[in-house]
């Protein structure tokens, strides 16, 4: 089961640095995630059932998690809508979107279909069990993207981009067009979001329209609590943070659904449970004195 | 360089609350000049910086920056051959990068691509321009800049604003927000780097003393116009008294300002 955890962290923790890009880095609270995140599933989980290249299928994931991330930004850069509505707002369209993408229909099964997953235990039989199998296949997907942010973030555009989020008056200063800006961000952290989706909809062999309900607060809660790990200034280090953050996140709902049916929870009480853990983390950061929403 | 013809600005224009902060202003900006701006609250010193960074576009009027109308040219545009700084000296730069990090994205202006420009030769570099500063901070550039003080950080700004090179620098009040220490030695600064790269400056202060002192030429404003435009040996010649003088002079009013007269050193 251990390693139940760390695959999900993993695939999770792919959605969380998307997260991490907006709330941390582009001081963007971004709730287009709620969306982007079964968009990402809708996409790969009709591609797969229609046949498509699986390689194919998940770029265009990527891709289309970008294409919605770049109309919240648009929304809050052409129409002056606080950031927070403007994701609302896509978010709220995108459910329509996915159910049309799915199909008509708000879940789609992946039961007996070729998907990355499985063709990953297919080329290591014999030689992995297949737990772990999926797991170094999650380590590898989720350090290349790790590592591949983390050489974006040390370009002059990813340089600009955190410095953005920190001082835009600055940025604007430099004669750097930060609407453009806005959207690469935040369009980049969505297509990050809509790989984990997929990922996820692969992994749990369905997806469903209701995959992203709650996930920026799943996100939010995981960046957080790798925030208490360590602190530090070097963005390698920061994104490392923010997987481990979402693997103890799992770990914790793992064990609230474990044995908090002891207690008499149910996975019903999850989204409390993750709630709480915010609030937590919230009044352990005061009492460290400093506060996780900059200003 | 630079020429606003007939600039105005009102704000709220239509409303109980409209107010008119320039009126005509028509100002003639040569290469290598050295302006320094005075006047009341609400002269409308600010204002004028806004249009001319484009901030936001003037009520009315034309500006030219080298015979291009700039006028409805936003303002990160305009940027690029504009360098600003402001009071706030948190404004000039990203608190939670380091300072080697700041000075790659100032170092060249405009559209940032994915190349990775912050290398060993540019670091070096970074080092030699963080020497003229003489504050030790060279030895500092991997520290993030929320750990320096506000001199440092304006010092900063400044420099990493003169190393861009722009054709038009705006002082906004740079040192007011400083203790006098740190703001004697910004202005100092200040007037090297202008001097000693022959830049066009514009810089606003609340002290008059400062005014007479630093550039070749001196503005007064009052209630959103250009009262005193004073220069050359006039300029060098002037002093606190004489210029409160040459204000009376023009506008038949006492300068009843008590920040601008207190300001005396």
């Amino acid at each position: 089961m251990i390693e139940g955890i760390f695959v999900e962290g993993l695939i999770y923790g792919i959605m969380v640095l998307g997260v991490f890009i907006t709330f941390r880095i582009l001081d963007f609270p971004d709730l287009t995630v709620d969306g982007s995140f079964p968009l990402g599933a809708a996409i790969m989980a009709s591609m797969i059932v229609n046949g498509y290249n699986l390689i194919f299928a998940l770029l265009a994931a990527f891709a289309g998690g970008i294409a919605a991330g770049v109309i919240t930004a648009v929304i809050h850069n052409r129409l002056r809508v606080p950031n927070l509505l403007a994701g609302i707002l896509t978010m709220t369209m995108l459910w329509s979107i996915n159910i049309r993408i799915l199909g008509g229909r708000a879940n789609l099964p992946l039961l007996k279909k070729d998907t990355i997953i499985t063709d990953v235990v297919e080329v290591t039989q014999g030689f992995l069990p297949q737990e772990y199998a999926v797991l170094i296949f999650f380590c590898i997907v989720a350090m290349i993207i790790k590592f591949s942010l983390d050489l974006f973030f040390r370009t002059d555009m990813g340089l600009t981009l955190g410095a953005m989020g920190n001082n835009e008056q600055m940025v604007i200063s430099q004669g750097v067009n930060i609407n453009i800006m806005k959207a690469i961000g935040v369009g980049l952290s969505n297509g990050l979001v809509a790989v984990s989706g997929a990922f996820a909809a692969q992994y749990q062999g369905f997806a469903d329209v209701g995959l992203g309900s709650g996930i920026v607060i799943m996100g939010l809660a995981s960046v957080m609590i790798g925030e208490f790990i360590f602190s530090s200034n070097k963005i390698s280090i920061l994104t490392l943070r923010v997987l481990i953050g979402a693997i103890i996140y799992k770990a914790i709902m793992y064990i609230g659904r474990y044995y908090g049916y002891h207690i008499g929870l149910t996975p019903n009480d999850l989204k409390l449970i993750a709630g709480l853990l915010i609030i937590g983390c919230l009044l352990l950061a005061q009492l460290k004195n400093k506060s996780f929403f900059r200003r | 360089m630079i020429r606003l013809e007939n600039i105005t600005k009102v704000f709220n224009q239509g409303t109980v609350n409209e107010t008119t902060a320039l009126r005509g202003i028509n100002l003639h900006v040569r290469e290598g000049d050295f302006i320094t701006i005075v006047g009341s609250n609400g002269a409308g010193k600010t204002t004028l910086f806004n249009t001319i960074a484009g901030t936001y576009f003037p009520t009315g009027g034309e500006i030219y920056f080298n015979n291009i109308n700039v006028t409805k040219m936003p303002e990160y545009k305009r940027a690029k051959f504009i360098g600003r700084i402001f009071q706030d000296p948190l404004l000039g730069t990203a608190s939670n990068m380091s300072l080697e990090d700041n000075m790659m994205i100032c170092y060249k202006k405009g559209f940032k691509g994915l190349k990775i420009s912050l290398n060993n030769k540019m670091r070096e570099k970074f080092r030699e321009e963080l020497k003229l500063l003489d504050m030790g901070l060279e030895d500092r550039m991997e520290h993030n800049l929320q750990l320096f003080s506000g001199g440092q950080r304006q010092a900063l700004t400044l420099l990493m604003t003169v190393i861009s090179h722009p054709d038009l620098i705006l002082l906004d009040e740079h040192t007011a927000a400083l203790d006098p220490k740190n703001a004697a030695l910004i202005l100092e600064l200040t007037d090297r780097f202008i001097t000693e790269k022959k830049l066009t400056a514009m810089m606003i202060t609340h002290n008059m003393s400062h005014a007479i002192k630093y550039g070749n030429r001196i503005l007064m404003m009052h209630k959103g116009e250009i009262v005193l435009d004073i220069e050359g040996e006039e300029k060098k010649n002037l002093t606190v008294d004489g210029l409160v003088k040459k204000f009376y002079d023009v506008k038949h009013e006492e300068l009843t300002n008590d920040e601008l007269l207190m300001s005396h050193e």
